[in-house]
Protein backbone atom coordinates (compact mmCIF):
# COMPACT_ATOMS: atom_id res chain seq x y z
CA UNK A 1 0.00 0.00 0.00
CA UNK A 2 2.87 2.34 0.91
CA UNK A 3 4.45 2.22 -2.56
CA UNK A 4 1.09 2.72 -4.17
CA UNK A 5 0.29 5.83 -2.17
CA UNK A 6 3.69 7.34 -2.96
CA UNK A 7 3.22 6.58 -6.64
CA UNK A 8 -0.31 8.00 -6.59
CA UNK A 9 0.96 11.18 -4.90
CA UNK A 10 3.53 11.66 -7.64
CA UNK A 11 0.88 10.97 -10.28
CA UNK A 12 -1.64 13.48 -8.95
CA UNK A 13 0.93 16.23 -8.37
CA UNK A 14 2.37 15.74 -11.85
CA UNK A 15 -1.09 16.12 -13.38
CA UNK A 16 -1.40 19.51 -11.67
CA UNK A 17 2.01 20.56 -12.97
CA UNK A 18 0.92 19.39 -16.41
CA UNK A 19 -2.25 21.49 -16.33
CA UNK A 20 -0.33 24.57 -15.19
CA UNK A 21 2.34 24.26 -17.87
CA UNK A 22 0.16 23.18 -20.78
CA UNK A 23 -2.51 25.86 -20.38
CA UNK A 24 0.21 28.43 -21.18
CA UNK A 25 0.90 26.95 -24.61
CA UNK A 26 -0.66 29.22 -27.30
CA UNK A 27 -2.99 27.66 -29.92
CA UNK A 28 -0.41 28.49 -32.59
CA UNK A 29 1.81 25.78 -31.14
CA UNK A 30 -0.81 23.12 -30.46
CA UNK A 31 0.37 20.80 -33.20
CA UNK A 32 4.03 20.83 -32.04
CA UNK A 33 2.72 20.47 -28.47
CA UNK A 34 0.98 17.26 -29.47
CA UNK A 35 3.93 15.79 -31.31
CA UNK A 36 6.37 16.93 -28.62
CA UNK A 37 4.34 15.67 -25.65
CA UNK A 38 3.83 12.53 -27.69
CA UNK A 39 7.58 12.10 -27.94
CA UNK A 40 8.03 12.32 -24.18
CA UNK A 41 5.27 9.77 -23.61
CA UNK A 42 7.76 7.41 -25.28
CA UNK A 43 9.46 7.40 -21.84
CA UNK A 44 8.01 3.90 -21.60
CA UNK A 45 11.17 3.05 -23.56
CA UNK A 46 13.04 2.68 -20.26
CA UNK A 47 10.76 -0.18 -19.21
CA UNK A 48 11.15 -1.69 -22.67
CA UNK A 49 14.95 -1.54 -22.47
CA UNK A 50 14.91 -3.35 -19.12
CA UNK A 51 12.71 -6.18 -20.41
CA UNK A 52 14.75 -6.52 -23.60
CA UNK A 53 18.02 -6.41 -21.66
CA UNK A 54 17.29 -8.58 -18.63
CA UNK A 55 15.89 -11.36 -20.84
CA UNK A 56 14.29 -13.43 -18.10
CA UNK A 57 12.45 -15.52 -20.68
CA UNK A 58 12.50 -15.63 -24.46
CA UNK A 59 8.99 -14.21 -24.55
CA UNK A 60 9.78 -11.23 -22.31
CA UNK A 61 12.88 -10.53 -24.39
CA UNK A 62 10.81 -10.52 -27.59
CA UNK A 63 8.06 -8.37 -26.06
CA UNK A 64 10.70 -6.00 -24.68
CA UNK A 65 12.49 -5.68 -28.01
CA UNK A 66 9.23 -5.02 -29.85
CA UNK A 67 8.40 -2.38 -27.26
CA UNK A 68 11.86 -0.81 -27.71
CA UNK A 69 11.22 -0.52 -31.46
CA UNK A 70 7.77 1.06 -31.02
CA UNK A 71 8.88 3.39 -28.24
CA UNK A 72 12.01 4.49 -30.15
CA UNK A 73 9.93 5.35 -33.23
CA UNK A 74 7.73 7.35 -30.90
CA UNK A 75 10.64 9.14 -29.23
CA UNK A 76 12.92 9.79 -32.20
CA UNK A 77 10.11 10.46 -34.68
CA UNK A 78 8.30 12.70 -32.21
CA UNK A 79 11.24 14.89 -31.22
CA UNK A 80 12.59 15.10 -34.78
CA UNK A 81 9.30 16.09 -36.38
CA UNK A 82 8.60 18.61 -33.60
CA UNK A 83 12.00 20.19 -34.14
CA UNK A 84 11.35 20.34 -37.87
CA UNK A 85 8.02 22.06 -37.30
CA UNK A 86 9.20 24.52 -34.66
CA UNK A 87 12.04 25.73 -36.84
CA UNK A 88 9.45 26.90 -39.36
CA UNK A 89 7.85 29.31 -36.90
CA UNK A 90 9.42 32.72 -37.50
CA UNK A 91 8.41 36.25 -36.51
CA UNK A 92 7.91 38.87 -39.21
CA UNK A 93 11.03 40.82 -40.14
CA UNK A 94 9.58 44.23 -39.44
CA UNK A 95 8.23 43.74 -35.94
CA UNK A 96 10.40 41.37 -33.94
CA UNK A 97 8.19 39.88 -31.23
CA UNK B 1 25.42 2.73 -11.27
CA UNK B 2 23.27 2.21 -8.20
CA UNK B 3 19.48 2.32 -8.09
CA UNK B 4 19.24 5.68 -6.39
CA UNK B 5 21.65 7.29 -8.85
CA UNK B 6 19.55 5.99 -11.72
CA UNK B 7 16.45 7.37 -10.02
CA UNK B 8 18.18 10.73 -9.63
CA UNK B 9 18.89 10.69 -13.36
CA UNK B 10 15.18 10.04 -13.96
CA UNK B 11 14.35 13.04 -11.80
CA UNK B 12 16.62 15.19 -13.97
CA UNK B 13 14.80 13.85 -17.03
CA UNK B 14 11.40 14.67 -15.56
CA UNK B 15 12.53 18.22 -14.75
CA UNK B 16 13.85 18.64 -18.29
CA UNK B 17 10.52 17.45 -19.71
CA UNK B 18 8.65 20.03 -17.65
CA UNK B 19 11.06 22.80 -18.68
CA UNK B 20 10.72 21.62 -22.26
CA UNK B 21 6.95 21.93 -22.16
CA UNK B 22 7.30 25.35 -20.54
CA UNK B 23 9.45 26.36 -23.51
CA UNK B 24 6.48 25.68 -25.78
CA UNK B 25 4.70 28.71 -24.30
CA UNK B 26 6.25 30.91 -27.00
CA UNK B 27 7.47 30.19 -30.55
CA UNK B 28 10.75 31.93 -29.70
CA UNK B 29 11.66 29.49 -26.92
CA UNK B 30 9.93 26.44 -28.36
CA UNK B 31 12.84 24.95 -30.34
CA UNK B 32 15.05 25.04 -27.27
CA UNK B 33 12.24 23.59 -25.15
CA UNK B 34 11.80 20.65 -27.45
CA UNK B 35 15.54 19.99 -27.41
CA UNK B 36 15.57 20.11 -23.60
CA UNK B 37 12.92 17.41 -23.68
CA UNK B 38 15.02 15.34 -26.06
CA UNK B 39 18.02 15.76 -23.76
CA UNK B 40 15.89 14.55 -20.85
CA UNK B 41 14.97 11.47 -22.85
CA UNK B 42 18.61 10.78 -23.70
CA UNK B 43 19.57 11.00 -20.01
CA UNK B 44 16.77 8.59 -19.07
CA UNK B 45 17.82 6.09 -21.74
CA UNK B 46 21.52 6.21 -20.83
CA UNK B 47 20.73 5.81 -17.11
CA UNK B 48 18.57 2.80 -17.89
CA UNK B 49 21.32 1.20 -19.97
CA UNK B 50 23.56 1.34 -16.86
CA UNK B 51 21.17 -0.89 -14.91
CA UNK B 52 23.13 -3.87 -13.52
CA UNK B 53 20.38 -6.39 -14.24
CA UNK B 54 20.83 -6.02 -17.98
CA UNK B 55 22.68 -9.13 -19.18
CA UNK B 56 22.78 -8.43 -22.92
CA UNK B 57 22.65 -5.28 -25.01
CA UNK B 58 22.21 -7.02 -28.36
CA UNK B 59 18.42 -6.90 -28.55
CA UNK B 60 18.25 -3.44 -26.98
CA UNK B 61 20.62 -2.03 -29.59
CA UNK B 62 18.75 -3.72 -32.43
CA UNK B 63 15.51 -2.24 -31.14
CA UNK B 64 17.00 1.23 -30.70
CA UNK B 65 18.62 1.29 -34.14
CA UNK B 66 15.59 -0.05 -36.00
CA UNK B 67 13.23 2.30 -34.13
CA UNK B 68 15.47 5.34 -34.58
CA UNK B 69 15.82 4.64 -38.30
CA UNK B 70 12.07 4.31 -38.85
CA UNK B 71 11.31 7.30 -36.63
CA UNK B 72 13.80 9.59 -38.37
CA UNK B 73 12.63 8.50 -41.80
CA UNK B 74 9.03 9.29 -40.87
CA UNK B 75 9.92 12.64 -39.28
CA UNK B 76 12.04 13.88 -42.19
CA UNK B 77 9.76 12.75 -44.99
CA UNK B 78 6.30 13.56 -43.70
CA UNK B 79 4.51 16.46 -45.37
CA UNK B 80 3.15 19.16 -43.09
CA UNK B 81 -0.36 18.52 -44.44
CA UNK B 82 -0.01 14.90 -43.26
CA UNK B 83 0.98 15.83 -39.70
CA UNK B 84 -2.32 14.61 -38.17
CA UNK B 85 -1.70 11.10 -39.54
CA UNK B 86 1.88 11.12 -38.28
CA UNK B 87 0.88 12.17 -34.76
CA UNK B 88 -1.93 9.59 -34.74
CA UNK B 89 0.56 6.86 -35.64
CA UNK B 90 3.08 7.99 -33.01
CA UNK B 91 0.34 8.05 -30.34
CA UNK B 92 -0.50 4.49 -31.23
CA UNK B 93 3.10 3.31 -31.07
CA UNK B 94 3.55 4.85 -27.64
CA UNK B 95 0.38 3.15 -26.42
CA UNK B 96 1.29 -0.32 -27.67
CA UNK B 97 4.84 -0.02 -26.29
CA UNK B 98 3.42 0.66 -22.81
CA UNK B 99 1.04 -2.30 -23.07
CA UNK B 100 3.87 -4.63 -24.20
CA UNK B 101 6.15 -3.49 -21.37
CA UNK B 102 3.38 -4.08 -18.83
CA UNK B 103 2.81 -7.57 -20.26
CA UNK B 104 6.51 -8.43 -20.12
CA UNK B 105 6.69 -7.26 -16.48
CA UNK B 106 3.68 -9.39 -15.64
CA UNK B 107 5.39 -12.49 -17.02
CA UNK B 108 8.64 -11.63 -15.25
CA UNK B 109 6.94 -11.47 -11.84
CA UNK B 110 5.64 -15.02 -12.28
CA UNK B 111 9.27 -16.23 -12.33
CA UNK B 112 10.73 -17.41 -9.02
CA UNK B 113 13.97 -15.40 -9.37
CA UNK B 114 12.23 -12.06 -9.86
CA UNK B 115 11.13 -9.99 -6.86
CA UNK B 116 8.05 -7.98 -7.88
CA UNK B 117 8.82 -4.23 -7.77
CA UNK B 118 5.41 -3.46 -6.25
CA UNK B 119 2.73 -5.44 -4.37
CA UNK B 120 1.01 -7.96 -6.65
CA UNK B 121 -2.38 -6.28 -6.45
CA UNK B 122 -0.94 -2.95 -7.66
CA UNK B 123 1.12 -4.72 -10.31
CA UNK B 124 -1.75 -6.66 -11.82
CA UNK B 125 -4.27 -3.82 -11.61
CA UNK B 126 -1.85 -1.38 -13.21
CA UNK B 127 -0.91 -3.93 -15.86
CA UNK B 128 -4.58 -4.37 -16.73
CA UNK B 129 -5.04 -0.59 -16.96
CA UNK B 130 -1.96 -0.23 -19.12
CA UNK B 131 -3.13 -3.08 -21.36
CA UNK B 132 -6.61 -1.66 -21.87
CA UNK B 133 -5.49 1.93 -22.46
CA UNK B 134 -2.51 0.89 -24.58
CA UNK B 135 -4.50 -1.41 -26.85
CA UNK B 136 -7.34 1.11 -27.27
CA UNK B 137 -4.76 3.80 -28.10
CA UNK B 138 -2.95 1.61 -30.63
CA UNK B 139 -5.94 0.39 -32.60
CA UNK B 140 -7.88 3.63 -32.24
CA UNK B 141 -4.87 5.51 -33.59
CA UNK B 142 -4.46 3.10 -36.50
CA UNK B 143 -8.10 3.68 -37.48
CA UNK B 144 -7.61 7.46 -37.13
CA UNK B 145 -4.51 7.17 -39.31
CA UNK B 146 -6.46 5.17 -41.88
CA UNK B 147 -9.22 7.77 -41.99
CA UNK B 148 -6.85 10.73 -42.29
CA UNK B 149 -4.82 8.97 -44.95
CA UNK B 150 -7.99 8.20 -46.89
CA UNK B 151 -7.62 4.41 -46.54
CA UNK B 152 -10.82 4.17 -44.48
CA UNK B 153 -13.90 6.27 -45.23
CA UNK B 154 -13.97 9.59 -43.38
CA UNK B 155 -17.75 9.61 -43.29
CA UNK B 156 -19.30 9.22 -39.87
CA UNK B 157 -21.21 5.97 -39.44
CA UNK B 158 -24.60 6.06 -37.78
CA UNK B 159 -24.79 2.74 -35.98
CA UNK B 160 -26.06 3.40 -32.47
CA UNK B 161 -26.02 -0.30 -31.47
CA UNK B 162 -22.25 -0.22 -32.02
CA UNK B 163 -21.84 1.79 -28.85
CA UNK B 164 -23.69 -0.80 -26.78
CA UNK B 165 -21.52 -3.56 -28.20
CA UNK B 166 -18.50 -1.45 -27.43
CA UNK B 167 -19.67 -0.79 -23.87
CA UNK B 168 -20.10 -4.52 -23.27
CA UNK B 169 -16.65 -5.21 -24.71
CA UNK B 170 -15.10 -2.58 -22.46
CA UNK B 171 -16.83 -4.10 -19.42
CA UNK B 172 -15.49 -7.48 -20.54
CA UNK B 173 -11.95 -6.08 -20.69
CA UNK B 174 -12.30 -4.61 -17.20
CA UNK B 175 -13.69 -7.95 -15.98
CA UNK B 176 -10.66 -9.74 -17.41
CA UNK B 177 -8.50 -7.22 -15.56
CA UNK B 178 -10.26 -8.07 -12.30
CA UNK B 179 -9.71 -11.80 -12.99
CA UNK B 180 -6.04 -11.02 -13.51
CA UNK B 181 -5.73 -9.29 -10.15
CA UNK B 182 -7.31 -12.36 -8.51
CA UNK B 183 -5.02 -14.78 -10.38
CA UNK B 184 -1.73 -12.88 -10.90
CA UNK B 185 0.04 -15.86 -12.49
CA UNK B 186 -2.67 -16.47 -15.09
CA UNK B 187 -1.04 -14.40 -17.84
CA UNK B 188 -3.59 -15.72 -20.33
CA UNK B 189 -6.11 -13.25 -18.94
CA UNK B 190 -3.83 -10.41 -20.00
CA UNK B 191 -3.59 -11.50 -23.63
CA UNK B 192 -7.36 -11.95 -23.81
CA UNK B 193 -7.76 -8.49 -22.26
CA UNK B 194 -5.47 -7.04 -24.94
CA UNK B 195 -7.52 -8.69 -27.69
CA UNK B 196 -10.83 -7.39 -26.31
CA UNK B 197 -9.44 -3.88 -25.71
CA UNK B 198 -8.11 -3.87 -29.29
CA UNK B 199 -11.66 -4.40 -30.54
CA UNK B 200 -12.84 -1.55 -28.31
CA UNK B 201 -10.23 0.76 -29.86
CA UNK B 202 -11.26 -0.19 -33.40
CA UNK B 203 -14.98 0.22 -32.77
CA UNK B 204 -14.53 3.44 -30.81
CA UNK B 205 -12.89 5.43 -33.62
CA UNK B 206 -14.37 3.68 -36.65
CA UNK B 207 -17.75 5.49 -36.60
CA UNK B 208 -16.27 8.95 -35.98
CA UNK B 209 -16.21 11.38 -38.92
CA UNK B 210 -13.14 13.08 -40.36
CA UNK B 211 -13.99 16.55 -39.10
CA UNK B 212 -14.01 15.25 -35.52
CA UNK B 213 -10.46 13.92 -35.84
CA UNK B 214 -8.93 16.87 -33.91
CA UNK B 215 -10.80 15.69 -30.82
CA UNK B 216 -9.97 12.04 -31.40
CA UNK B 217 -6.26 12.66 -31.88
CA UNK B 218 -6.09 14.87 -28.80
CA UNK B 219 -7.87 12.22 -26.76
CA UNK B 220 -5.60 9.43 -28.00
CA UNK B 221 -2.65 11.70 -27.21
CA UNK B 222 -3.89 11.81 -23.64
CA UNK B 223 -4.39 8.03 -23.59
CA UNK B 224 -0.82 7.37 -24.72
CA UNK B 225 0.33 9.37 -21.69
CA UNK B 226 -2.01 7.55 -19.33
CA UNK B 227 -0.78 4.19 -20.66
CA UNK B 228 2.79 5.24 -19.87
CA UNK B 229 1.72 6.39 -16.38
CA UNK B 230 0.00 3.04 -15.75
CA UNK B 231 3.14 1.23 -16.78
CA UNK B 232 4.94 3.45 -14.29
CA UNK B 233 2.69 2.00 -11.57
CA UNK B 234 3.62 -1.49 -12.80
CA UNK B 235 7.37 -0.83 -12.63
CA UNK B 236 7.22 1.53 -9.65
CA UNK B 237 9.02 4.08 -11.83
CA UNK B 238 8.44 7.78 -11.13
CA UNK B 239 9.86 8.89 -14.47
CA UNK B 240 7.05 7.06 -16.26
CA UNK B 241 4.41 8.24 -13.81
CA UNK B 242 5.41 11.93 -14.00
CA UNK B 243 5.86 11.98 -17.75
CA UNK B 244 2.74 9.97 -18.40
CA UNK B 245 0.59 12.30 -16.33
CA UNK B 246 2.08 15.39 -18.01
CA UNK B 247 1.09 14.02 -21.41
CA UNK B 248 -2.24 12.83 -20.08
CA UNK B 249 -2.99 16.35 -18.82
CA UNK B 250 -1.86 17.89 -22.10
CA UNK B 251 -4.12 15.66 -24.16
CA UNK B 252 -7.11 16.30 -21.91
CA UNK B 253 -6.63 20.07 -22.15
CA UNK B 254 -6.46 19.94 -25.95
CA UNK B 255 -9.50 17.66 -26.07
CA UNK B 256 -11.46 20.15 -23.96
CA UNK B 257 -10.40 23.09 -26.12
CA UNK B 258 -11.43 21.25 -29.28
CA UNK B 259 -14.80 20.25 -27.85
CA UNK B 260 -15.50 23.82 -26.73
CA UNK B 261 -14.59 25.11 -30.17
CA UNK B 262 -17.28 22.87 -31.62
CA UNK B 263 -19.73 23.52 -28.77
CA UNK B 264 -20.09 19.76 -28.28
CA UNK B 265 -19.44 17.51 -25.34
CA UNK B 266 -16.79 14.81 -25.55
CA UNK B 267 -19.59 12.29 -25.14
CA UNK B 268 -21.35 13.73 -28.14
CA UNK B 269 -18.21 13.56 -30.29
CA UNK B 270 -17.46 9.96 -29.31
CA UNK B 271 -20.93 8.48 -29.13
CA UNK B 272 -23.18 11.10 -30.65
CA UNK B 273 -25.26 10.23 -33.66
CA UNK B 274 -25.27 13.23 -35.98
CA UNK B 275 -28.85 13.69 -37.15
CA UNK B 276 -29.13 15.97 -40.19
CA UNK B 277 -31.36 18.85 -39.22
CA UNK B 278 -34.73 19.02 -40.98
CA UNK B 279 -35.71 22.18 -39.16
CA UNK B 280 -33.04 24.44 -40.66
CA UNK B 281 -33.35 26.36 -43.91
CA UNK B 282 -33.09 24.46 -47.18
CA UNK B 283 -30.12 25.04 -49.45
CA UNK B 284 -32.35 26.19 -52.36
CA UNK B 285 -34.03 28.83 -50.19
CA UNK B 286 -30.73 30.13 -48.86
CA UNK B 287 -28.86 30.26 -52.16
CA UNK B 288 -31.52 30.71 -54.88
CA UNK B 289 -30.70 33.73 -57.02
CA UNK B 290 -28.66 35.40 -54.30
CA UNK B 291 -25.20 33.91 -54.74
CA UNK B 292 -22.82 36.23 -56.57
CA UNK B 293 -20.04 34.47 -58.45
CA UNK B 294 -16.97 36.51 -59.22
CA UNK B 295 -13.72 36.38 -61.18
CA UNK B 296 -10.08 36.80 -60.17
CA UNK B 297 -9.91 40.12 -62.05
CA UNK B 298 -12.84 41.54 -60.11
CA UNK B 299 -11.28 40.34 -56.86
CA UNK B 300 -7.94 41.93 -57.73
CA UNK B 301 -9.70 45.29 -58.04
CA UNK B 302 -11.58 44.74 -54.78
CA UNK B 303 -8.39 43.85 -52.94
CA UNK B 304 -6.46 46.82 -54.27
CA UNK B 305 -9.16 49.12 -53.00
CA UNK B 306 -8.85 47.79 -49.45
CA UNK B 307 -6.44 48.57 -46.66
CA UNK B 308 -6.86 45.55 -44.43
CA UNK B 309 -7.31 41.93 -45.51
CA UNK B 310 -7.90 38.90 -43.30
CA UNK B 311 -7.42 35.40 -44.68
CA UNK B 312 -9.37 32.53 -43.11
CA UNK B 313 -7.83 29.16 -43.97
CA UNK B 314 -9.68 25.85 -43.59
CA UNK B 315 -9.06 22.22 -44.32
CA UNK B 316 -9.62 22.91 -48.03
CA UNK B 317 -6.35 24.89 -48.05
CA UNK B 318 -4.51 21.86 -46.69
CA UNK B 319 -6.15 19.48 -49.16
CA UNK B 320 -5.08 21.50 -52.18
CA UNK B 321 -1.67 22.41 -50.68
CA UNK B 322 -2.47 26.08 -51.19
CA UNK B 323 -0.38 27.44 -48.30
CA UNK B 324 2.51 28.60 -50.50
CA UNK B 325 0.19 30.35 -52.94
CA UNK B 326 -1.51 32.02 -49.98
CA UNK B 327 1.87 33.26 -48.76
CA UNK B 328 2.58 34.73 -52.23
CA UNK B 329 -0.77 36.50 -52.15
CA UNK B 330 0.07 37.90 -48.71
CA UNK B 331 3.40 39.26 -49.94
CA UNK B 332 1.92 40.88 -53.04
CA UNK B 333 -0.78 42.59 -51.02
CA UNK B 334 1.71 43.74 -48.40
CA UNK B 335 3.96 45.16 -51.11
CA UNK B 336 1.01 47.41 -51.98
CA UNK B 337 0.73 48.59 -48.40
CA UNK B 338 -2.28 46.44 -47.51
CA UNK B 339 -2.25 44.90 -44.05
CA UNK B 340 -2.74 41.10 -44.16
CA UNK B 341 -3.58 38.87 -41.21
CA UNK B 342 -4.81 35.32 -40.75
CA UNK B 343 -7.77 34.30 -38.61
CA UNK B 344 -7.56 30.72 -37.40
CA UNK B 345 -10.44 28.79 -35.90
CA UNK B 346 -9.40 26.27 -33.24
CA UNK B 347 -10.80 23.29 -35.15
CA UNK B 348 -9.69 24.36 -38.63
CA UNK B 349 -7.91 21.40 -40.18
CA UNK B 350 -7.62 17.90 -38.86
CA UNK B 351 -5.70 18.49 -35.63
CA UNK B 352 -5.22 21.31 -33.12
CA UNK B 353 -2.94 23.98 -34.62
CA UNK B 354 -2.84 22.31 -38.05
CA UNK B 355 -3.32 25.54 -40.04
CA UNK B 356 -0.63 27.35 -38.05
CA UNK B 357 1.96 24.72 -38.97
CA UNK B 358 1.00 24.82 -42.65
CA UNK B 359 1.30 28.61 -42.78
CA UNK B 360 4.55 28.55 -40.81
CA UNK B 361 5.86 26.07 -43.36
CA UNK B 362 5.07 28.61 -46.06
CA UNK B 363 7.04 31.29 -44.14
CA UNK B 364 4.06 33.22 -42.89
CA UNK B 365 5.30 34.95 -39.70
CA UNK B 366 3.59 33.58 -36.61
CA UNK B 367 2.58 37.02 -35.33
CA UNK B 368 0.20 37.31 -38.29
CA UNK B 369 -1.71 34.22 -37.15
CA UNK B 370 -4.58 35.47 -34.99
CA UNK B 371 -6.78 33.45 -32.67
CA UNK B 372 -10.54 33.57 -32.92
CA UNK B 373 -11.10 35.55 -29.72
CA UNK B 374 -8.48 38.08 -30.72
CA UNK B 375 -9.71 38.81 -34.22
CA UNK B 376 -13.49 38.46 -33.84
CA UNK B 377 -14.10 41.95 -32.37
CA UNK B 378 -12.08 43.48 -35.24
CA UNK B 379 -13.87 42.02 -38.26
CA UNK B 380 -16.07 45.12 -38.61
CA UNK B 381 -12.99 47.17 -39.46
CA UNK B 382 -11.71 44.67 -42.01
CA UNK B 383 -12.13 45.61 -45.68
CA UNK B 384 -11.89 42.17 -47.26
CA UNK B 385 -12.00 38.69 -45.72
CA UNK B 386 -10.84 35.82 -47.92
CA UNK B 387 -12.21 32.46 -46.79
CA UNK B 388 -10.17 29.61 -48.28
CA UNK B 389 -11.61 26.13 -48.00
CA UNK B 390 -13.50 26.72 -44.74
CA UNK B 391 -17.25 26.39 -44.26
CA UNK B 392 -18.89 25.46 -40.96
CA UNK B 393 -16.49 27.59 -38.89
CA UNK B 394 -17.71 30.76 -40.67
CA UNK B 395 -21.41 29.86 -40.80
CA UNK B 396 -23.44 32.67 -39.15
CA UNK B 397 -26.30 30.20 -38.47
CA UNK B 398 -24.29 29.18 -35.40
CA UNK B 399 -25.15 32.61 -33.99
CA UNK B 400 -28.60 33.16 -35.42
CA UNK B 401 -30.44 29.82 -35.62
CA UNK B 402 -30.91 28.10 -32.25
CA UNK B 403 -32.20 24.95 -33.99
CA UNK B 404 -29.16 24.55 -36.19
CA UNK B 405 -26.91 21.54 -35.50
CA UNK B 406 -24.05 24.01 -35.05
CA UNK B 407 -26.05 26.42 -32.85
CA UNK B 408 -23.81 28.01 -30.25
CA UNK B 409 -20.59 26.87 -31.87
CA UNK B 410 -18.09 29.73 -31.69
CA UNK B 411 -17.41 30.92 -35.23
CA UNK B 412 -15.23 33.49 -36.93
CA UNK B 413 -17.56 36.46 -37.51
CA UNK B 414 -16.34 37.07 -41.06
CA UNK B 415 -19.83 38.15 -42.18
CA UNK B 416 -19.29 41.40 -40.27
CA UNK B 417 -16.44 42.47 -42.54
CA UNK B 418 -17.11 44.99 -45.34
CA UNK B 419 -16.61 42.39 -48.08
CA UNK B 420 -16.20 38.64 -47.92
CA UNK B 421 -14.64 36.51 -50.63
CA UNK B 422 -15.15 32.75 -50.41
CA UNK B 423 -12.92 30.52 -52.50
CA UNK B 424 -14.65 27.18 -52.74
CA UNK B 425 -15.25 24.63 -55.45
CA UNK B 426 -19.04 24.50 -55.07
CA UNK B 427 -21.85 25.33 -52.69
CA UNK B 428 -21.65 21.84 -51.17
CA UNK B 429 -22.16 21.79 -47.41
CA UNK B 430 -19.41 21.20 -44.86
CA UNK B 431 -19.33 18.46 -42.26
CA UNK B 432 -22.44 19.76 -40.51
CA UNK B 433 -24.43 19.17 -43.70
CA UNK B 434 -26.21 22.52 -43.61
CA UNK B 435 -26.29 25.46 -46.04
CA UNK B 436 -24.23 28.52 -45.21
CA UNK B 437 -26.06 31.87 -45.52
CA UNK B 438 -22.67 33.58 -45.67
CA UNK B 439 -22.35 32.42 -49.29
CA UNK B 440 -25.47 34.34 -50.34
CA UNK B 441 -24.97 37.39 -48.11
CA UNK B 442 -25.04 40.84 -49.73
CA UNK B 443 -21.38 41.50 -48.97
CA UNK B 444 -20.13 38.08 -50.14
CA UNK B 445 -18.57 37.15 -53.47
CA UNK B 446 -17.97 33.52 -54.39
CA UNK B 447 -14.95 32.44 -56.39
CA UNK B 448 -15.75 28.92 -57.50
CA UNK B 449 -12.34 27.26 -57.74
CA UNK B 450 -9.94 24.88 -56.09
CA UNK B 451 -8.19 26.70 -53.25
CA UNK B 452 -4.76 26.84 -54.85
CA UNK B 453 -5.97 27.60 -58.37
CA UNK B 454 -8.27 30.30 -57.03
CA UNK B 455 -5.49 32.02 -55.09
CA UNK B 456 -3.09 31.72 -58.00
CA UNK B 457 -5.76 33.26 -60.23
CA UNK B 458 -6.01 36.30 -57.97
CA UNK B 459 -2.21 36.59 -57.88
CA UNK B 460 -1.96 36.63 -61.70
CA UNK B 461 -4.74 39.20 -61.87
CA UNK B 462 -2.95 41.40 -59.33
CA UNK B 463 0.35 41.08 -61.21
CA UNK B 464 -1.26 41.90 -64.52
CA UNK B 465 -2.21 45.37 -63.27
Amino acid sequence: METFVVALTVFVLAIFVGFEVITKVPPTLHTPLMSGSNAISGITIIGAILSAGTQHTTLTAILGTLAVVFATINVVGGFAVTDRMLQMFKPSKREKV
Amino acid sequence: MGGSLINLAYLVSAVLFILGLKGLSHPRTAVRGNRLGALGMLIAIVATLLNQNIISYALVLVGLVVGAFIGLLMALRVQMTAMPQMVALLNGFGGIASALVAGASLIETTLPEVIPPVPLLQLTAATAASGIIGAVTFWGSLVAFGKLQGIITENPLQISSLHYINGILLLGAVGLGVMLTLNPTAVGYYWTLLAVASLVGLLLVFPIGGADMPVVIALLNSYSGLAAASTGFVLNNNALIITGSLVGASGIILTTIMCKAMNRSLRNVLFGVWVPSEAGPKAEDVYAGKVKATSPDELAMLLEGGRSVVIVPGYGMAVSQAQHAVRDLMQILEAQGIEVEFAIHPVAGRMPGHMNVLLAEADVPYNKLKEMDEINPRFEQVDVVIVIGANDVVNPLARTDPNSPIAGMPILDVDKARSVVVIKRSLSPGFAGIPNPLFSADNTLMLFADAREGVQGIISALKAK
